[in-house]
């Protein structure tokens, strides 16, 4: 046994290695070695666990953690770059399943070795067990419900392929058995049961089915589903309380982790499209609390620390996409987005809209100056990141300067556009922030706006009853010409027309995103 | 540790985090995210040291087997994703 000393030293190299790891994210030159560095950091940390408290028993320890690796190794290393967001949604996941899982699995041990002695749990171990039992839960189930949206298999209409059924309908079928599996032999067969366990025990089950229930409906929103969230959100605290009542009752703790478990999904089911970096980032903070939270539980400073600064990277991100959406977190995860009564009538405004082709464009990038390329969403799905950079090669060669213009909620994850570009190696430098590419536009011959709408809509400077008033945009109306690259008229998240399309220096490229870039590229060419 | 020593030091490192991130570039946003993912999978500790001790019941102790695969996962899978994306932005210096 190593003492206690070596131990908690151990834990400070491995949170110094761990800021250092953030420090580093700070520029792409010394990101990897700042990774690098975390991931060393994880295994002292791990090292000092197993030295300072040597384990009894190896056997939970290998299976789960060869299990664990095995899984998390596979899946990191197939997964494409395409479908970055729900994978970084579904590891949040995990991270938040465990901390709810230590947490139980600390109550119970806890108790069993505290009914020995015939102490008391302390207050410090109570409080922090039922924060980490809800944020943990919220962030699990939180988490899958960003996951099954962003790969297309929640809360949709369409036909499912065969393994997005199976994910879908076994997560929830799991959910509504895993309450009634440990509810029927806990608390309603046992002779001794009293009517209060008998209740939780049906609540329990209840809100199992609930989630499970929640997470079939084909439509991200339902009636009652605002009063659902209000109410489980007052029982997650109420039950909180209780827990620190009464420890000793497991019942509790599960019914307020199945609780959360509501919460988490109804959270997040009503999020859509734009909202969605938002939520991911939220969702990476409430992982990092929660295992802050665990830190509490079980008396460890390593988790608090990596805990917290996981939580405050999580916070700062919510709120830089918050921001540039100017909307604030509550009404994110309560409101509602579209169009008002005030909002121009969309045949109105698109009059003058002006159609035009390959051909076209090609005359105009002859010879320019400077391009800037706007991306969006749109980009992502039509996977278009490698055609957009054989343009830019092509363009540059012509002699003109192609620049990036990266909206902050561009995409479905902070830096979603930047990590596509990155693959499709567009150099970092290329990538210009809102900002400051902002200040250029006047002097830029020709925007090129590929799959975004609301994120250059001038509507959000000029008119203050707009839904999307005041929201930082991409200034392209400055530049001198402006092509849309878009399959239709139609509008974007906010549901409001963009008038833009209509203004004399735009004109409308109709067509899918990877296409209309080879288009181009190919007219170019032979012009 | 005492609550008060376990709070200063929760307190201290929200501050060092506020710090050392408002300096990532948006374009560091995504692997900032996955990476720091990855260090939330921390609660690994609660979950290997609860897993291996065998004097308490066996609930516990599979509760806690479930959370060293959950952890493994998000940790392994953190930076493994993490190390994948970086390259592609190092690659172009």
């Amino acid at each position: 046994m190593v003492s206690q000393n070596v131990q908690n030293l151990l834990y400070i190299i491995a949170a110094a290695l761990f800021i250092f790891d953030l420090k580093w994210m700070s520029h792409p030159r010394t990101a990897v070695r700042g990774n690098l560095v975390g991931a060393i950091a994880m295994g002292l940390a791990i090292l000092a666990a197993l030295l300072g408290q040597p384990p009894h028993g190896w056997t939970y320890i290998l299976v789960g953690a060869a299990i664990g690796s095995a899984i998390g190794w596979v899946s990191a290393a197939k997964v494409k770059m395409t479908a970055m967001p729900e994978m970084v949604g579904l590891f949040n996941g995990f991270g938040g399943g465990a901390s709810v899982l230590v947490a139980g699995s600390a109550l119970i041990s806890a108790h069993t070795s505290l009914l020995e002695s015939g102490a008391e749990i302390d207050m410090q171990m109570k409080i922090a067990t039922v924060a980490s039992g809800i944020i943990g839960s919220v962030t699990f189930f939180g988490s899958y419900v960003a996951f099954g949206k962003l790969a297309e298999f929640l809360a949709v209409k369409w036909k499912l392929h065969a393994w997005q059924k199976v994910i879908k309908y076994g997560f929830s079928l799991a959910c509504a058995v895993g309450g009634a599996l440990y509810a029927v032999p806990a608390a309603i067969l046992p002779e001794g049961a009293t009517g209060t366990d008998k209740l939780l025990g049906a609540l329990i089950i209840l809100s199992g089915l609930t989630i499970g229930g929640m997470l079939l409906v084909k439509k991200d929103r339902f009636p009652g589903m605002d009063a659902l969230k209000w109410f489980s959100a007052v029982a997650c605290v109420a039950l909180g309380v209780f827990v620190v009542l009464d420890p000793a009752n497991f019942l509790l703790f599960w019914l307020l982790v199945g609780t959360g478990g509501v919460l988490g999904v109804l959270l997040t089911l009503s999020i859509g499209g734009a909202d969605m970096p938002v939520v991911i980032a939220l969702l990476n903070s409430y992982s990092g609390l929660a295992a802050a939270a665990t830190g509490f539980v079980i008396g460890d400073s390593v988790l608090i620390i990596s805990g917290s600064l996981v939580g405050a990277s999580g916070i700062i991100l919510t709120q830089i996409m918050c921001k540039a959406m100017n909307r604030s977190l509550a009404n994110v995860l309560f409101g509602t987005m579209g169009p008002t009564s005030e909002t121009p009538d969309a045949d109105e405004v698109y009059k003058t809209v002006k159609a035009t082709s390959a051909e076209e464009i090609a005359m105009m990038l002859d010879g320019v100056q400077r391009v800037v390329i706007v991306p969006g969403y749109g980009m992502a799905v039509a996977q278009a990141q490698h055609t957009v950079r054989n343009l830019m090669h092509l363009l540059e060669e012509r002699g003109a300067n192609v620049d990036f213009a990266i909206h902050p909620v561009a995409g479905r994850m902070p830096g979603h556009m930047n990590v596509l570009l990155a693959e499709a190696d567009v150099p970092y430098d290329k990538l210009r922030e809102m900002d400051d590419i902002n200040q250029e536009m006047e002097q830029v011959d020709v925007a090129i706006v590929l799959g975004a709408n609301d994120v250059v809509n001038p509507v959000a400077r000029t008119d203050p009853k707009s839904p999307i008033a005041g929201m930082p945009i991409i200034d392209v109306d400055k530049a001198r010409t402006v092509i849309m690259i878009k399959r239709s008229l139609s509008p974007g998240f906010a549901g409001i027309p963009n008038p833009l399309f209509a203004a004399e220096n735009c004109l409308m490229f109709f067509n899918d995103g990877k296409k209309a870039i080879q288009d181009i590229i190919n007219a170019v060419k032979e012009s | 540790m005492t609550f008060m020593a376990l709070l200063t030091i929760f307190v201290l490192a929200i501050f060092i985090g506020f710090e050392v991130i408002t300096k990532v570039p948006p374009t560091l946003h995504t692997p900032l995210m996955s990476g720091s993912n990855a260090i939330s999978g921390i609660t690994i500790i609660g979950a290997l040291i609860l897993a291996g001790r065998t004097d308490h019941s066996h609930a516990a102790q599979v509760l806690a087997g479930v959370a060293v695969v959950f952890a493994m996962i998000n940790v392994v899978g953190g930076y493994l994703v993490t190390h994948r994306m970086l390259g592609m932005f190092k690659k172009k210096d």
